[in-house]
């Protein structure tokens, strides 16, 4: 028994006691403590994110944010093809290519303005790349993997090669933003409503197939349940946020070249999704918004750059090597409080 | 429907490379019945499963479910049609808790057109239906296991997660691999009147089962395998008095001595 008579007749329990009564899915908020034990950190992550083009002062790094956000996009939807439906996919720069040159060349050849570009490359760059990866849906694992991975390689070679849409040079002159507010907070507001959506989605009805497709595909068979479709449902989900974000760096940049297909848009959101933990969504949020920082701030050492980059990467595998959320999520669950006996 | 047959199987084959694992089996299953299929390890009968419901392409044969053509179709398709099957070796989703593995059935076509708004029952709520199922299976609706974790669950508990994926589906006919498997005595005891239920429910069932004495409590006929082939059909002691069942069980005597004296 405690021998300090100030505690005597205390015990400790944990913080979440009275908000998971039975389940994960079962809630009952009794007091503004418990509220504000489940609203916080959501609330933290939205006004910090939200603040962050007011605290930086300088534009390039304004503009490093912008793109961390993209590279959230594509994070997202990895982490939730990898976690929540058996998919691992490195087709981030297929999804950022196809979305780029949709809005470039819809902004181009018809005039359109970004506020209408976005959207339709959000939906045509999601079916473009759905179709392209149809025919690799009953595909699992690596095998999946390497097919996402050529699609980028084989169409940047194909622009090259026919010299279609402007060739090496890109499409040049795209219209920008109206001012840099919209550009900043546009894309923020968009990575937090993907994160929200998607951390909705996973646990609905549809959400818990696309998890029963990663558990155990026989069995949604035997359930009645089409596979390719619902595979097909993810990945255009993954790839309309991959297109959007490609569209948004088309804006951004005013232009749209073969190096939109560069493999940093597969790789570094898996790095971040490592870092992040991986079936937390946001994790390799977050992950994005430390990893494209440092990557932009350690061009200051030149070619060592990469050496840096390893180093850190390595020490997060090695070190905490289920994610820096998954860890921060269960010590967060693990808080305590005196109760009195 | 031709007279009472809900499933007629005929002439179904498989090979896998050389090895024959169907040879021309054909067998009718009645409205209501429960039809118990039994033969010693490696005889087929889980590949015949696995071929009537689609997970395999047979080579040759043919199946009629309520006199439609379902020998090509996939499982999915066949599964929506109310034709539904349990696996051997359980297949729950482990990361899921226990209701929310019925709510994968629950949204396929077939559970959203029948089992009232979208399958969701009056209010539309796929977890008040699935916790329904669940216990109507043997899962008590007040204790914690629904809730828990399918990786948490013993396997007398997954064997009914695996039937109660098929009632969430609104089945006609039920093909149970071996559910009695893995279970001890007493799980088995509480297994049969379940059976018994759903069969008074007017669920048709196919049984492949080990556990002969507990199978011949509840099957009206049954059908022996041996090395792919159908030997005989018919109620149960008759089947078991049969001279070339108990060889196929037991093994042949004529067989032992030739190899005696080889």
């Amino acid at each position: 028994m405690d021998k300090n008579p100030a505690t005597a007749e205390k015990r400790k329990e944990r913080l979440d006691r009275g908000i998971k009564v039975r389940t994960e899915g079962i809630y009952a908020v009794s007091s503004w403590e418990e509220t504000a034990y489940l609203a916080l950190p959501r609330l933290i992550l939205i006004v910090g994110l939200l603040l962050l083009p007011l605290v930086i002062p300088s534009l390039y790094w304004k503009r490093v944010i912008s793109i961390a956000a993209i590279y959230a996009l594509l994070a997202l939807g990895f982490d939730f093809l990898a976690h929540f439906v058996g998919l691992v996919s490195l087709g981030g720069a297929l999804f950022i290519g196809v979305g780029g040159y949709t809005a470039a060349l819809l902004n181009k050849t018809f005039g359109l303005s970004p506020l209408f570009t976005l959207p339709i490359a959000t939906v045509g760059g999601g079916l473009i790349c759905t179709f392209l990866l149809l025919p690799a849906l009953p595909l699992r694992g690596v095998y999946f993997a390497i097919v996402t991975l050529m699609y980028p390689l084989t169409l940047m070679r194909i622009i090259e090669a026919l010299n279609i849409f402007g060739g090496t040079d890109g499409i040049l002159g795209v219209a920008g933003f109206p001012n840099r507010w919209i550009e900043q907070y546009l894309i923020i507001l968009i990575a937090i409503v993907a994160l929200f959506g998607l951390r909705r989605l996973v646990n609905e009805d549809i959400g818990l197939v696309f998890r029963g497709v990663k558990d155990n595909d026989q069995a949604v068979r035997a359930s009645g349940l089409s596979i390719t479709r619902y595979k097909a449902i993810a990945v255009f989900i993954a790839s309309a946020l991959g297109s959007l974000g490609g569209a948004y760096l088309a804006h951004i940049y005013m232009w749209s070249g073969i190096s939109q297909f560069a493999l940093d848009f597969s790789v570094i959101p898996i790095a971040a999704t490592v870092i992040g933990g991986g079936g937390t969504l946001v994790g390799p949020l977050l992950g994005c918004f430390f990893l494209v920082p440092i990557s932009e701030w350690l061009r200051e050492f030149g070619t060592l750059r990469i050496v840096f980059y390893s180093v850190i990467l390595m020490a997060f595998i090695m070190f905490r090597s289920e994610g820096v959320m998954v860890y921060a999520q269960r010590k967060y669950h693990q808080f305590e409080r005196w109760v009195k006996v | 429907m031709s007279g009472e047959n809900i499933l007629q199987v005929t002439n179904v084959s498989k090979t896998f490379g050389g090895v024959q694992a169907l040879l021309n089996v054909s067998f009718n299953v009645k409205q209501g019945e429960v039809f118990g299929i039994i033969g010693p390890n490696g005889s087929g009968k889980t590949t015949l499963i696995n071929c009537i419901t689609g997970f395999i392409k047979m080579d040759s044969g043919k199946v009629l479910y309520k006199d439609t053509d379902i020998s090509y179709k996939a499982p999915n398709q066949i599964a929506n049609l109310g034709l539904t099957r349990t696996f051997q070796i359980m297949r729950p989703y482990y990361s899921l808790p226990a209701y929310k593995n019925l709510i994968v059935p629950l949204f396929s076509p077939r559970a959203r057109s029948k089992g009232g708004w979208r399958g969701g029952g009056k209010l539309g709520d796929r977890g008040t239906v699935s916790i329904d199922i669940l216990e109507e299976i043997g899962f008590e609706r007040d204790s914690f296991v629904p809730y828990k974790l399918a990786s948490s669950l013993p396997t007398g508990y997954l064997k009914r997660l695996e039937l109660a994926r098929c009632l969430a589906l609104r089945p006609d006919l039920i093909l149970c691999d071996e559910v009695f498997s893995g279970l001890s005595m007493s799980e088995i005891a509480s297994m049969v009147p379940l059976i018994e239920k759903l069969q008074m429910d007017g669920i048709t069932l196919v049984m492949v089962e080990h556990r002969l004495r507990e199978l011949f409590r509840v099957a009206s006929r049954v059908m022996v395998l041996n090395f792919g082939e159908k030997l005989t059909e018919g109620v149960p002691d008759e089947v078991m008095a049969n001279e070339k069942v108990k060889e196929a069980y037991l093994g042949s005597e004529k067989l032992l001595d030739y190899t005696f004296e080889a």
